[in-house]
C-alpha cells in the first residue's frame, strides 16, 4: 500500500489518479522517486507520463538481475522532465523465465538503442521493438553477458 | 528499404532493372570502422543516390569492453579506474559523476575545499575535451593548422592533470570522499599562469574560424534537425543548446557546489554545426570564468572527507597510530561497505548528460552500475541528422556531435 506521504509526491498522485492500476508500489529514497508499474500496463503509463507529467526524455533504459530471487529481473526506466525539472525512476519486475515486456519506442524513440542494449546483455524480449538485435556484442554470442550466472572464469572466457 | 549487401570492405553497386526502365541506382557505403573521421570505431553503413543520404544506420560495439560487468567485480575503491576509461576525453568528468552518486547512495558530505577543487579539474577537463573536438573537427572539415593551435593547449591542461595526479589521462584523482591526494605545492601559480593567457588562445582559434569563409560554408545551415527530433532521441549537451533548449546539468541541478559560481550557459537558436560550434567556444570561455573564481576563492580545508572507515588515513597516522592502520588494510583489502539502495546520479560533462546508476546490495562492490553515456545518447541521433544531407557534410554532421566511442560502447 503506498503511503500518504508519498500520495504527496506529484507524479505518485498523479499515476494513481489516471489508473490505479499503473502503480503497484513507489519508493522515495535520497530525494528519488521511484514508481514499480506492473509490467503490462508500461507503454500505456509511459504515454501518460510523457503527455501529461511532461517527462519529455527518456535517460536511459537498463535492467537489474537479482538472481536466483524472483521475480528476476528489473527493467529500470529514468525518465527527465526538462519543463518540471524533474527525475523519474519507473520500474518493471519480471519473472526470470523468459522475461518479455513491450517496448516504449513508441512513446519515446530515445529508447530503441537503449532497449536494444537491454536484450543484448540481459535477454529480456521488448515486444513491438522495430529491430530487436545485438547491439553491443557480436551478432551471432550465446549468452546474455550481465545475467548474474553468467560466467566470468573458465575454458572458454 | 533496400537490401544491403556488403561485401568485403566497401561498396557493392546495384544493378540495373530489368526492361527498359532503370532502377534509380543506389549505392550503400560503408563508412568505418576504420575511417578517420569517424574518431574511433564507428561504423556508419549509408545508402547513397548520387551524393545525398537516403538510408543510414550506425553500427557500434566495436569497443565494447564489459566495462558495466566488472564494475560487479570490483570494490568501489577499485571502480574508479573503470570510469576513466570509459570517457577517455573526460576521465575526470566520469570520476566525478561516479563519486557523487557513491557518496550520495553513503550519505556523507565532503569538504567544500575539495568541492572546489573538484569544479576545477571538471572544468579543466572540458577545455580538454573541447579543444581535442575543435582541433579534430577542424581537420576534418579541412582546416589543418587549428588543431596545432588546440593541441597547445591542451598538453598545458595534461601537465596540470600529471602534476594533480601522476597521470595525464586516466587519472583516477577524483574518488568517493574527496580527492587522491591533496592538490599539490605550486598548483596555483601553474593554473593561473594557463588561465590568464587562455581567454586570448580562444580568440586565436576563433580568429581561424569564425569569420573564415570556408568554415562557414562548410557549416552554416548543415546538421540541421528539430528540438522536438533531439529530445525524443536522447540527444544532450552542446547539441542540444544549440537547438534552443537551456539545459545544462550545473545550472539546473546544481552538484559539487557549482550554485556558487557566476557562470552563463551558452545558447543558441541555429542548429546547425556552426552554431554547435559557437556554443562549445563560449563554453571554453565560461569555463575559463569557473576556474579563476577558484582560484579566487577556493576555501582551505582537507581534500578528502574524514571517514575512518571509508576514507583512506593519512600516511603520517598510519605510521603512528594502529587504528589508522587497521582501517587502511580493511579498506584496501575488502573494501567499504555501502548502504543498500540505488541512485541515478547526473552531470553534465563536456558531451552532455552522464549518468551513474548504481544499485548496491549493501557489500563493497556494486550490485549493478550502469553508465548512461551522452555519446551513446545522441549516436543515436545519426539517422536522423543525416537524412537527406550529401555525403559531405556528414562528416561536418558527425564531427559536430563530439562522440567518443569508449563512452558509447563502455
Amino acid at each position: 500500500m503506498i503511503s500518504d506521504e508519498l500520495q504527496s509526491q506529484p507524479d505518485v498522485a498523479a499515476l494513481s489518479a489516471a489508473n490505479p492500476e499503473f502503480l503497484a508500489d513507489a519508493k522515495f529514497d535520497r530525494q528519488e522517486l521511484t514508481v514499480i508499474v506492473p509490467p503490462q500496463h508500461i507503454v500505456a503509463a509511459s504515454q501518460f507520463l510523457k503527455s501529461k507529467q511532461e517527462y519529455v526524455r527518456l535517460s536511459t533504459v537498463t535492467g537489474v538481475d537479482w538472481y536466483p530471487s524472483e521475480p528476476r529481473f528489473e527493467v529500470v526506466y529514468h525518465l527527465h522532465s526538462l519543463t518540471r525539472n524533474q527525475r523519474l525512476r519507473v520500474k518493471c519486475r519480471l519473472p526470470g523465465k523468459d522475461p518479455e515486456i513491450d517496448s516504449v519506442t513508441g512513446v519515446w524513440r530515445a529508447a530503441n538503442w537503449y532497449e536494444r542494449e537491454t536484450w543484448d546483455l540481459f535477454g529480456i524480449k521488448f515486444r513491438n521493438h522495430p529491430d530487436l538485435t545485438r547491439i553491443m556484442m557480436p551478432d551471432d554470442w550465446e549468452g546474455y553477458p550481465l545475467r548474474k550466472d553468467y560466467p566470468v572464469t573458465g575454458p572458454r572466457y | 528499404m533496400a537490401t544491403h549487401e556488403i561485401i568485403d570492405d566497401t561498396l557493392v553497386l546495384d544493378s540495373p532493372g530489368a526492361g527498359d526502365q532503370m532502377k534509380p541506382r543506389r549505392m550503400t557505403l560503408n563508412m568505418g570502422p576504420q575511417h578517420p573521421s569517424t574518431h574511433g570505431v564507428l561504423r556508419l553503413m549509408l545508402e547513397l543516390d548520387g551524393e545525398t543520404i537516403t538510408w543510414s544506420k550506425p553500427d557500434i560495439g566495436y569497443l565494447h569492453t564489459g566495462i558495466e560487468k566488472e564494475f560487479e567485480a570490483k570494490t568501489y575503491h577499485q571502480s574508479v579506474t573503470l570510469t576513466d576509461r570509459i570517457d577517455y576525453l573526460a576521465p575526470l568528468s566520469n570520476n566525478l559523476c561516479f563519486a557523487l552518486a557513491v557518496e550520495k547512495l553513503l550519505g556523507i558530505e565532503i569538504p567544500e575545499h575539495a568541492q572546489w577543487a573538484r569544479v576545477m579539474l571538471a572544468e579543466l577537463t572540458r577545455l580538454n575535451s573541447h579543444l581535442v573536438w575543435l582541433g579534430t573537427h577542424a581537420i576534418d572539415i579541412g582546416a589543418m593548422s587549428v588543431f596545432l593551435y588546440c593541441f597547445r593547449e591542451r598538453e598545458e591542461i595534461l601537465k596540470i592533470f600529471e602534476m594533480c595526479s601522476g597521470q595525464r589521462m586516466m587519472t583516477s584523482y577524483i574518488r568517493p570522499g574527496g580527492l587522491a591526494l591533496a592538490l599539490p605545492r605550486g598548483w596555483q601559480q601553474r593554473v593561473k599562469k594557463f588561465i590568464d593567457v587562455f581567454p586570448s588562445r580562444v580568440d586565436e582559434y576563433e580568429d581561424l574560424l569564425t569569420n573564415n569563409k570556408i568554415w562557414i560554408g562548410r557549416t552554416k545551415g548543415v546538421g540541421y534537425m528539430s528540438v522536438e527530433d533531439m529530445l525524443d532521441l536522447g540527444i544532450t549537451g552542446p547539441m542540444l543548446r544549440a537547438a534552443g533548449v537551456d539545459y545544462d546539468a550545473r545550472k539546473k541541478q546544481p552538484y559539487s557546489s557549482y550554485e556558487k559560481f557566476d557562470f552563463n550557459v551558452p545558447v543558441r537558436s541555429e542548429n546547425d554545426v556552426y552554431a554547435r560550434y559557437q556554443c562549445r567556444v563560449e563554453e571554453m570561455r565560461q569555463s575559463a570564468r569557473i576556474i579563476k573564481q577558484v582560484l579566487e576563492g577556493i576555501p582551505p580545508g582537507r581534500h578528502i572527507a574524514d571517514v575512518p572507515n571509508m576514507t583512506l588515513p593519512d600516511r603520517e597516522k598510519m605510521k603512528t597510530q594502529m587504528e589508522a592502520l587497521i582501517y587502511h588494510f580493511k579498506i584496501v583489502t575488502e573494501g567499504y561497505r555501502v548502504p543498500a539502495g540505488e541512485v541515478y546520479q547526473v552531470i553534465e560533462s563536456p558531451r552532455g548528460e552522464v549518468g551513474y546508476y548504481i544499485v548496491s546490495d549493501g557489500t563493497s562492490k556494486p550490485y549493478r552500475c550502469h553508465v548512461r553515456g551522452p555519446s551513446f545518447g545522441n549516436l543515436q541521433g545519426v539517422p536522423c541528422l543525416i537524412q537527406g544531407t550529401l555525403i559531405a557534410d556528414v562528416i561536418a554532421a558527425i564531427g559536430s556531435m563530439d562522440f567518443v566511442l569508449g563512452d558509447c560502447d563502455r
